[in-house]
């Protein structure tokens, strides 16, 4: 009896709550004179705000962006959301987890404006659904203050890092947390085929560190990174550190503090589609576009320390004068990588944790 | 008559209202994304949960999330309970900056701390994770602790002293028993807190170390393997449950304590100076040392990493300053929040009754529901919201309040816990006598109750709010443009190389934990003082 007087007085309690909640969301969304359209990415996700502006003012199209999380989490997120998708578009799968996005069929098809511009290397979905938009490098990176002080020869090959003269120096990421991580696991794997466990037995005999991500490696761990206390002068990083190295000193030095080196690198390439489902496809479908125009291509190197898919766009003064591309760097394809990412992490996970 | 429905009545709403919130933001999405790792072909295949007990693997990782829960549990009680003792039973200048100074860790990204502990040279290690988490958890101790020690009528003590007991015999036979359902709540909340820990695990002990709740992570965030995930779910709750019967039964039955508001006396004499230093030595160096280490690394270049907080960095939606602005915004809400529902469930949970027995059952299983949600991971909750409201009208998902929510969530059990000790502890019959007077029950609740918690409540507060400034696992799940708040900025700064990004997080991790501090310390301002009840 009591709780039949009661129940209503929640009832409006809760109701009020949940109002409140959808109007304030709802307000961002439908109530804006301009259409939005929403694009869903992980946390590395950034593109400055005058080239996001001049996308608006091109197509009417405003941008909300929604990270969730690091790559992985993105993803995942992504892919249980699909039936209601929280965006529009998604950014920021790469080759690694390529085949899980594919698999779950959370892109509709689309062939991009600007597609055909990418170098075949780098389009790694013949059936449109994922659209190439930018590569990096994963490369051991070395403190040059190290060699320097130490007299020592750089590294330079993955069997170098074995040897017994460079013990104690490497820290890597774990590949079950860290996207990083499980591209140099990749890169392992490439090199050595049926024996890059062994190759792994070897670096942990040698004392390799490994530490969850990367910033505990770069931050934490690596001897190179500005003001670290890290001990260790090899870590697994991107080709284009050194750059980032030299861009976010105050005041910038005229050589970069570390290098990578070529030889190690593995080849992470990223995608974007239309997500299935999607509540503004064609707001979607244009910014898909627009990621392969040279505004959005040139704006990468310093927003997210990527190299733009489209050859020929100009790179920034620090990417032309501290960045290496690897010519040759190691690659795999994606439905190889989805196959085995599990059974690698396993074995990685017994062979050099436990 | 009417007041008796109305009391009824009243008695229903304060229930009901944490309870829906509870149900509706923790229950259901939980259960949804267990259920989806759970069910196969629309049937319950509890398979998984077999296989995960049956997994030798998965059984070490879960006696040694019990087992280390358990010693930084230790840990943090034998470093911050001598400092509790100093700062509840003596007054002196700085104290209350001394409080203030404890709580500020709640707040800190571990990746922030982690250089602090690194140079002592045992990263990778038990003991690493061990102090990390008394680090992090001195001030649950010092306040939730300190909040009934405060209250205690000295009166006891000196009478036992009076019959000759010594000063150990006196602590032992009088002062402990009374402080006991204390210390199980705050050793309670520690333990939950260090059951469910993600980061001091994985930056400071290292990937050598697995928990239920890195290994759900792993499961749910990177392989997407819901039916391991959902299978350790179950194995942690089930685990969380066995610890709060236990923390129940350690409570014992409070005893009526008759309350004297602000006990605190001065320190006199040389020697009671020295004990007193030397008692708040560990807990002082432990939080300190760190501390000091993050204020000296943010100043590596000047006041670089300061000023540069007032610029928005590229890419992003809002300056470090701004990320801080939103992170208070978002804690004043969640703090309200939480306390409001952890206050009227406390309220209910200890209300008298006529009928024993009964509600006794119902009264301890709202209590344990109440505190589960520290029991669970944030990757499980926080992947729920996701497929559970979405929705309209109650797609949550992308909406500015779906973060205070998550941080009431996550606070409210905290409140809950500190305050029901205090509350219990209540004499009835100052409220029998206060209603045969003629009071109105909302008036004995005014006069009696509410000035025995308001000491509580107002911890339970500043505490909620410093959750809510520090929460970083559901945030980042569901963060969003508007709502990007410090821990989550501090991140993305670490997230880049470079010296730049690096001065700044740690600047923005100082103001962090300064803006934790000076709430703390008004706080102890707000701290009713001297009154006899």
């Amino acid at each position: 009896m009591r709780a039949s007087r009661i129940t209503p007085v929640v009832l409006l309690v809760v109701t009020v709550l949940v109002g409140v909640s959808a109007c304030s969301s709802g307000s961002s969304g439908s109530a804006s004179a301009t259409k939005t359209v929403t694009l869903v990415s992980h946390d590395s996700f950034a593109v400055s705000k005058p080239v996001l502006r001049a996308f608006t003012r091109e197509t009417g199209w405003k941008v909300r962006v929604l990270k969730n999380g690091d790559a992985g989490a993105a993803l995942n997120q992504v892919i249980l959301t699909k039936d209601a998708p929280l965006g529009d578009a998604f950014f920021g799968v790469d080759n690694t987890f390529l085949s899980r996005a594919l698999d779950a069929n959370v892109f509709a098809r689309y062939h991009a404006k600007g597609t055909d511009a990418i170098p075949s290397a780098l389009r790694l979905d013949p059936t449109d659904h994922a659209t190439t938009i930018d590569f990096g490098d994963v490369c051991v990176n070395v403190d040059k203050k190290w060699a320097s002080s130490t007299f020592q020869v750089l590294p330079k090959t993955l069997e170098d890092l074995a040897d017994p003269k460079y013990r104690n120096l490497l820290v890597v990421e774990n590949p079950a947390t860290s996207s990083p991580g499980l591209a140099f696991v990749a890169a392992t794997v490439a090199h050595f085929g049926d024996k890059w466990l062994d190759y792994w037995d070897r670096l942990r005999a040698n004392g390799v560190k490994v530490v969850d991500g990367w910033e505990q490696a770069y931050n934490g761990e690596f001897s190179g990174a500005a003001g670290s206390k890290g001990t260790r002068p090899f870590v697994v990083s991107y080709a284009s550190s050194p750059p980032a190295e030299v861009y976010f000193a105050d005041p910038q030095p005229s050589v970069a503090p570390t290098v990578s080196l070529d030889a190690t690198c593995f080849r992470q390439v990223e995608f974007a589609g239309v997500l299935r489902g999607a509540a503004h496809p064609e707001g979607a479908r244009k910014l898909i576009d627009f990621m392969l125009t040279q505004r959005f291509q040139r704006d990468m190197p310093l927003t997210m320390f990527v190299d733009p898919a489209i050859p020929n766009t100009p790179l920034p003064a620090v990417f032309q004068k501290f960045a290496t591309v690897p010519a040759d760097p190691f690659t795999l394809s994606p439905s190889e990588i989805g196959r085995h990412r599990a059974s690698w992490i396993k074995d990685w996970t017994a062979h050099v944790l436990r | 008559m009417s007041a008796g429905l109305r009391r009824g009545a009243g008695g229903a709403v304060l229930v009901a209202l944490p309870l829906a919130f509870l149900g509706l933001f923790f229950v259901w999405p939980v259960v949804a994304i267990m259920a989806r790792g759970l069910f196969s072909h629309g049937s319950l295949d509890l398979g998984p949960v077999g296989d995960a007990f049956r997994d030798p693997a998965l059984r070490h990782v879960a006696w040694f999330t019990v087992w280390q829960a358990t010693l930084s549990t230790i840990a943090t009680l034998a470093v911050a309970l001598p400092a509790t003792a100093v700062l509840s039973r003596f007054r002196f200048a700085g104290r209350g900056l001394v409080i203030a100074g404890l709580t500020m860790p709640f707040v800190l990204p571990t990746v922030v701390v982690a250089t602090a502990f690194r140079g002592l040279g045992i990263d990778g290690s038990l003991t690493a994770i061990l102090l990390a988490h008394a680090f992090f958890n001195v001030a649950v101790v010092v306040r939730v602790v300190g909040a009934a020690w405060v209250g205690l009528d000295p009166r006891a003590e000196d009478a036992a002293r009076t019959l000759g007991a010594g000063p150990v015999r006196t602590f032992t036979a009088v002062t402990l028993p009374a402080l006991r359902p204390a210390i199980a709540a705050a050793a309670s909340i520690v333990f939950l807190f260090c059951f469910t820990s993600f980061g001091v695990i994985l930056i400071l002990g290292g990937p050598r170390f697995a928990t239920l709740e890195t290994e759900i992570y792993r499961a749910t965030a990177q392989l997407l393997d819901l039916r391991t995930a959902a299978a350790l779910s179950v194995i942690q709750l089930l685990a969380v449950a066995i610890v709060l019967l236990v923390a129940g039964r350690a409570a014992g039955r409070s005893r009526r304590v008759s309350r004297h508001g602000d006990t605190g006396r001065t320190i006199a004499g040389v020697r009671e100076w020295a004990v007193a230093v030397l008692a708040m030595a560990p807990a002082a160096a432990l939080v300190g040392w760190p501390l000091l280490g993050l204020v000296r690394r943010s100043f590596a270049h000047g006041a670089a990493g300061y000023s540069n907080l007032t610029t928005t960095p590229v890419g992003a939606s809002g300056s470090g300053l701004h990320a801080l602005g939103t992170s208070v915004e978002i804690a004043i809400v969640a703090a309200t929040l939480a306390t409001g529902l952890g206050l009227a469930l406390a309220t209910a949970i200890t209300r008298p009754t006529r009928t024993r027995g009964r509600p006794r059952f119902f009264t301890r299983l709202t209590e344990s529901l109440a505190v589960l949600p520290l029991g669970v991971s944030a990757v499980t909750v926080g992947f729920g919201f996701l497929i559970v409201f979405d929705t309209p009208p109650f797609d949550l998902r992308t909406s500015w309040w779906i973060i205070p929510i998550a941080h009431a969530l996550v606070a409210l059990p905290f409140v809950v816990r500190a305050t029901v000790p205090t509350l219990r502890s209540v004499d009835p019959h100052q409220r029998e006598a206060a209603a045969l007077l003629g009071a109105p029950p909302a008036r004995v609740w005014r006069e009696i109750d509410a000035r025995v918690a308001a000491r509580a409540a107002v911890v339970a507060a500043g505490f909620a709010f410093a959750i809510s400034l520090g929460e970083f696992g559901a945030t980042l799940f569901i963060v969003r443009p508007e709502t990007t708040t410090a821990p989550v900025a501090i991140f993305r700064f670490l997230s880049r190389p470079g010296a730049t990004n690096v001065d700044q997080a740690m600047a923005l991790a100082t103001l962090l934990a300064c803006v934790t501090g000076i709430v703390a310390l008004a706080g102890e301002r707000l701290m009713p003082r001297r009154r006899t009840v």
